[in-house]
């Protein structure tokens, strides 16, 4: 099977541009505020941010469809935003709210949106990719031509229950993009140490899966990849696997000191390749935007996410009756849609 | 507006720490995500990096400050035009989270009193009187409504290893590949874990899958599918997400296959919230309760028994025949001991009551059909008639069903009982290959009767 690197540079408009600059700013920007609540007890438990990664799901998201799905892991928020859920809920989930996306009983690590089809959020590492692949096999037995996005870590890519699920999704021509989000470190574990062979776009191979590698701090080259992927799922010939190289600035959660690398490890990828300071710098050279347009943006985002702190702190605990419900279901509720 | 910058909490359980060193001086520039100071815990030194953009106007906690508290102003950060002359007008901290008020719902009752009267039991009859009745085996019974469910709706599919072109490993599938083809009835690999999970993943995308696991010793690599994923998803997605699906296969021992494929689940599912468990004994119920597993909303796991596949029953001649979760089945009637069982225990206890009516003893037998939802208002009723209980199964006795059951009628029968409770259960050790002590390490008919003769003092 083909495994290739992609490096071509597609063409792009100004309006995509700024519209995918926008979306990885208030990744970014939600992201950096949720650290802030969390450093002020407003948030609890565990909390993964995504900030380094916004180009991988931005990029993913300008590829896929309306009514296609998507499901990850724990590191959940940037997927959220980026596929329209509404950053007020998700902010209210992170804090506990009755206004948060579960009525405050998922937390950062559970979120679920039928309208946005987000599939969670998921705490158990790879589980969410048997998952995926059966949402994909729901769409392929109702034959409604969509495709799932399936994203886990390259710390998930040594889960048993990965392999088993490439298999039976190579066999059975699943529509599922199983994407690698390879940021190199397994919570403290850097690739090295933990995975025997480095280029996990290549662990399909054995199944007859296609995979490649792509530049993940570049959001043009992912969707650029995106495409190819939902193209060739969308066509019947079964999943696809693009293994995303991106990085994570913060910690593995927020009471991680990331102390397995160096400051300056983190540094050079912060200067010289962040997804968001590419976009900007396209959109500046390009003449697309000006630095006063860009400013606009900033507020713009800034003022999103101030909302969305302030929803977060307003909205009520939930009701001590919610402890009882949602426990067992009347009705099946995805069929009400 | 200035603002403060608050010592934060790099941990759920962090209370204060000590502000190891400054990263930035008064008057510096800082923009998002630049690093402010170094903050350590008795657990290790963490980064504390900038939200918002502007200038350090004053740091208020100098470096090596020890026991600093949470959310106590460090630094203040000015805004564009800003002096540090407004530092004294910073924004206050945070305020309190509102919170709910109102009490807890359905609190568990503690140390309720006896109950005056008997619970409410529903008593309708399975099937109405003068209703024709076939016989059947279990296992024909279990493919009925297999297929009966799946001619209703195209939601409804059947996965699992051998169930298709073998026509199932104990022939529980035979002739559905036949009638609805191979997109419904899919044989998988030996892949417990991912094909539970691909199945769960399917019911959020709107199918209503049946899975089968061969025996239910191989769902034990796909339990964290169960647990995890189907029986949690509702709960975590404040009812957004459900998982309609049945997790059905043989369960407990078979006959001499020693200790890895001889082992009875029923406690362990019992205990999860948001699963669903049945355990039938008899044909009717096979029928009856699995077409209600499979249009349930919930996950269900549906244990059933290699040995009482063979069995025959009377089952009710109708279109369309569902027993309803939660709704205990009294087999036979008595007033001097209740024996409460499920699954294949039942054979025990209704063999034991047979024996034990010939010594002139009463034995009221209960089938409890569901463990979860358990229905104990029908065995708190028969206890407050016969004022002994006997529970038994083949599980074993740490954690067990009768365990629970004997624990609840305690707390809510305690002074109609005559006796303590006793629980016939599997022995405690795996379950030996040599015929004699296979014998010995399942519950016995006689010693059923040993404890009811125990129980009611003869």
């Amino acid at each position: 099977m083909a495994a290739r690197k992609t490096t071509k540079k597609p063409n792009v408009s100004a309006e995509e541009l700024t519209s995918h600059y926008r979306e990885m700013l208030l990744i970014r920007r939600f992201e950096e505020k949720a650290g802030q609540l969390y450093g002020m007890g407003l948030i609890g438990g565990f909390c993964h941010l995504y900030i380094g990664q916004e180009a991988v799901v931005v990029g993913l998201e300008a590829a896929a469809e309306e009514g296609d799905k998507r499901i990850t892991s724990y590191r959940d928020h940037g997927h959220m935003l980026a596929c329209g859920m509404d950053p007020d809920g998700v902010m209210a989930e992170l804090t506990g709210r009755e206004g948060g996306y579960s009525k405050g009983k998922g937390g950062s690590m559970h979120m679920f949106s039928k309208e946005k089809h987000f599939y969670g959020g998921h705490g158990i590492v790879g589980a969410q990719v048997p998952l995926g692949a059966g949402l994909a096999f729901a769409d392929k037995y109702k034959g409604n031509g969509r495709v799932t996005f399936a994203y886990f870590g390259d710390g998930a890519a040594n889960q048993g229950q990965i392999y088993e699920t490439f298999n039976m999704a190579a066999l059975w021509q699943l529509p599922v993009i199983f994407v690698i989000e390879n940021n190199q470190y397994a919570m403290g574990t850097a690739q090295a140490r933990s995975t025997s062979t480095p280029e996990l776009f290549t662990r399909g191979e054995a199944f007859g899966i296609p995979g490649e590698a792509v530049d993940g701090m570049n959001v043009l080259t992912v969707k650029d990849a995106g495409e190819r992927a939902v193209a060739h799922c969308r066509a019947g010939k079964g999943p696809y696997i693009l293994e995303v190289k991106t990085y994570r600035y913060r910690g593995h959660s927020m009471s991680d000191p990331a102390k397995y690398r160096t400051r300056e490890e983190v540094q050079k990828m912060r200067s010289e390749r962040d997804p968001i300071e590419q976009v900007r710098e396209m959109l500046l050279t390009g003449k697309h935007a000006s630095e006063d347009d860009l400013k606009a943006i900033d507020k713009e985002i800034k003022d999103i996410v101030n909302k969305s702190a302030d929803f977060s702190k307003e909205s009520p605990e939930p009701h001590l009756d919610e402890l009882w419900t949602d426990i067992y279901a009347e009705t099946i509720p995805q069929h009400s849609a | 507006m200035a603002t403060e910058i608050l010592m934060p909490a790099l941990s759920p359980t962090m209370e204060e720490g000590t502000l190891a060193k400054w990263l930035v001086k008064e008057g510096d520039t800082v923009s998002s995500g630049d690093i402010l100071a170094e903050i350590e815990t008795d657990k290790a030194t963490m980064e504390f990096e900038a939200v918002d953009e502007g200038v350090i106007g004053k740091i208020l906690i100098p470096e090596g400050t020890e026991g600093v508290k949470v959310n106590t102003a460090i630094a203040v950060l000015l805004a564009e035009g800003e002096s540090a002359d407004d530092v004294a007008a910073a924004a206050p901290a945070a305020k309190e989270a509102p919170t709910a008020e109102a009490p807890a719902a359905p609190a568990p009752a503690v140390a309720a009193a006896a109950p005056q009267e008997a619970p409410k039991v529903d008593e309708t009859p399975d099937w109405p009187e003068g209703t024709a009745l076939k016989q059947q085996t279990v296992r024909e019974a279990l493919r009925d409504a297999m297929a009966e469910e799946m001619r209703r709706t195209d939601e409804v599919y059947l996965m699992g290893e051998e169930v298709a072109e073998y026509q199932g490993a104990y022939k529980i599938s035979q002739g559905l590949l036949d009638e609805f083809g191979s997109k419904r009835v899919i044989d998988t690999p030996i892949t417990e874990h991912g094909f539970a999970g691909i199945a769960v993943g399917s019911a959020f995308g709107g199918l209503m899958p049946i899975v089968e696991f061969m025996t239910f010793n191989f769902a034990m690599q796909a339990i964290d599918q169960i647990i995890n994923s189907a029986a949690k998803t509702l709960y975590m997605s404040g009812g957004q997400m459900g998982c309609p699906i049945v997790f059905r296969g043989p369960n407990g021992a078979a006959a001499r296959v020693g200790a890895q494929h001889s082992q009875d689940y029923a406690a362990w599912y019992m205990q999860i919230p948001g699963l669903k468990v049945a355990m039938p004994y008899s044909a009717s119920d096979a029928k009856g309760l699995l077409k209600s597993a499979i249009r349930d909303p919930n996950p269900v796991i549906f244990l059933e028994n290699e040995i009482l596949y063979g069995r025959s029953f009377d089952v009710p001649d109708l279109d369309d025949y569902t027993v309803p979760f939660g709704k205990a089945r009294i087999w036979r009637e008595g007033s001097d001991v209740t024996i409460v069982s499920f699954g294949i225990g039942m054979t025990y206890a209704l063999e034991a009551a047979e024996k034990l009516a010939e010594d002139g003893i009463s034995a009221e037998v209960i089938d409890l059909r569901t463990l979860r939802p358990m229905d104990l208002p029908t065995v708190i009723k028969s206890v407050m008639k016969t004022n002994r209980l006997v529970t038994v199964e083949e599980g074993w006795p740490q954690g067990s069903v009768g365990s629970y059951i004997a624990s609840e009628v305690m707390q809510q029968a305690f002074d109609y009982l005559d006796a303590p409770v006793v629980t016939c259960t599997g022995k405690d050790v795996p379950m030996p290959y040599a015929a004699n002590l296979e014998k010995h390490a399942l519950v016995t008919t006689d010693e059923v009767i040993a404890a009811v003769k125990q129980v009611t003092y003869r």
